[in-house]
């Protein structure tokens, strides 16, 4: 057989640890046991494959090993305590043995995950850790907080779960979409987390669009028929498929209309452009499938000149509808400006209160530039400068405000 | 079966209710405490007197020392609470979505350590 490669047990590691874990939490009832279980698996994986070749099915091999770990260890503790890990052992061994509806463990693991007793903080920290395998300190560097701090929100999160009793399942059809919601919105701020421009751990933040959008297609393939499920999917796949050239080699931020479109991923944009036609033609329009849709006009034009804004704007419209925002309303008028001026667009902008966001003074500023109203645009990027915290849009903004004319 | 504590937490929702009001809520109340027995989700509840009848025991040096007054600084203080058996936290949740409806009040749901035998 042939030997394997350590990058392939990397890949099967993870592709398949959120699997395996979902399945012993399942079988046992216990996340930490589930956990150690399945990367003691991993461990011997390890150790095995590189002589014996992959196992015919790696998945079913990982959990078969992770189960028989987990007795093994339950037996070891209940002939040290006895009654308590007798009882969960016996649990155990009431479970089928074959591996049944996996990916509906997964599922149920993921809205466990998000369930609206957990701060967002937690959810996006639980799923990253027990659905995507990340470590407690792959995750620390993504959202730039210092690893104790992670390692002790994961814990209490955990504890919670066991203690408050969070259910492990898919939540009943009339609970569905809001619990839904919390899990796409958790999987959305993971994808933004890493697409955010930054000057920080730039290996984290891929691992972290990677991971959301295998998250998005675990749950496009669990949830078929919610639209918003392929929605924002596809989203992430457009947004994907600019990322590269999203900033330059040294780090500064380029803006869409001047990308290197040719470097656009293809693959990434006609997945993409294939799942906004399939909500399309589902006619169920929502937020996210909306602005895959505005993503996927985008991705559309060989040149920024070539782009249909018209057809942008409708779709801003029509988000409005389903998503009244002011944020909303801001990026609508960013359309508005390309279709009827900057003129209108200004005015639809100073309608709006958003003056603690950087971006509604960015934007502003812009305008009031394309109206040579220099003076004017200067305030606006000091305004823009004073609320961003990114380093890599400070320094564009910066660059902004110094090219405006004297 | 797991055990929870819902405690009622009353000023921050309605320091001043009107008595229509309260007669609204003792009747919502009385009308959720007899879903809980019919459900067998009852364990036990009891309405409170306000925090200024309260007193606090506790030991100073070795000596019992009561004092006047809540435990706690600070306007929050619990009004109520029920004591709800229930299959997991989403059952518990259902329950406490009743009850801050019945009592127009903000609810917190909290785990006990231990499961009844």
């Amino acid at each position: 057989m042939a030997a394997v490669e350590s990058g392939e047990i990397e890949r099967v590691f993870r592709e398949e640890y959120g699997r395996a874990v979902a399945v012993l939490v399942r079988g046992f009832g216990d996340i930490d046991l589930a956990e150690e279980a399945v990367q003691e698996a991993f461990t011997v994986a390890v150790q095995r494959w590189p002589a014996t070749g992959l196992p015919p099915s790696p998945a079913g091999w990982i959990i078969t090993t992770a189960r028989r770990r987990a007795i093994d260890r339950l037996r070891r503790d209940a002939a040290r305590q006895g009654r308590h890990a007798t009882a969960a052992l016996l649990h155990a061994g009431s479970e089928p043995t074959e591996e049944g509806p996996v990916q509906d463990d997964r599922l149920s693991l993921i809205f466990t995950c998000c369930h609206p007793a957990l701060a967002t903080d937690v959810q996006i920290a639980l799923t990253l850790r027990l659905l995507g395998g990340l470590t407690t300190v792959e995750i620390a560097r993504a959202f730039l907080v210092p690893e104790a701090t992670m390692a002790q929100r994961l814990v209490r999160a955990k504890n919670k779960i066991r203690a408050a009793g969070i259910p492990y399942r898919v939540p009943a059809a009339d609970e569905l979409p809001g619990r839904l919601r919390a899990v796409l919105a958790v999987v959305y701020l993971v994808f933004n987390e890493g697409y955010r421009a930054s000057s920080g751990d730039a290996l984290a933040r891929d691992e972290l669009c990677t991971e959301a959008i295998r998250l998005g297609r675990l749950l496009a393939d669990l949830l078929p028929d919610e639209p918003e499920v392929v929605g924002l999917l596809a989203l992430m796949l457009l947004s994907e498929s600019r990322r590269l050239t999203r900033t330059t080699p040294e780090g500064d931020l380029v803006l869409l209309a001047d990308q290197d479109r040719a470097r656009w991923n293809r693959e990434l944009i006609d997945e993409g452009q294939a799942l906004v036609r399939s909500c399309l033609r589902r006619n169920r329009p929502a937020p996210y499938q909306i602005q895959a849709a505005i993503n996927a006009v985008h991705s559309d034009a060989p040149t920024a000149g070539a782009t249909d804004w018209r057809q942008i704007l409708q779709l801003y419209d029509q988000l409005l509808l389903v998503a009244p925002t002011q944020v909303v309303a801001l990026n609508r008028a960013v359309a508005l400006a390309e279709v009827e001026g900057a003129a209108p667009a200004l005015a639809a902008v100073d309608r709006l209160g958003l003056d603690g966001y950087y971006l509604f003074h960015a934007i502003r500023a812009d305008l009031l530039s394309r109206l040579n109203r220099n003076s004017e645009a200067r305030r606006a990027y000091g305004a823009a400068l004073a609320l961003v915290s990114n380093a890599v849009e400070r320094t564009f903004l910066e660059r902004a405000r110094g090219a405006l004319p004297a | 079966m797991k055990q929870y504590l819902l405690s009622v937490y009353p000023a921050a929702a309605q320091p001043d209710a009107s008595p229509e009001a309260m007669q609204t809520i003792y009747r919502d109340v009385d009308a959720l405490n007899s879903e809980l027995q019919t459900a067998g989700a009852w364990v036990f509840a009891g309405g409170l007197h306000p925090e200024s009848t309260a007193s606090v025991v506790r030991l100073k040096d070795g000596e019992v020392l009561t004092t006047d007054g809540p435990f706690a600084e600070g306007k929050e203080h619990i009004g109520g609470f029920w004591v709800i058996k229930a299959e997991d936290l989403d059952a518990a949740l259902a329950w406490a979505a009743k009850a801050t409806r019945a009592c127009a009040a903000p609810i917190e749901v909290r785990p006990f350590e231990d499961e009844p035998s």
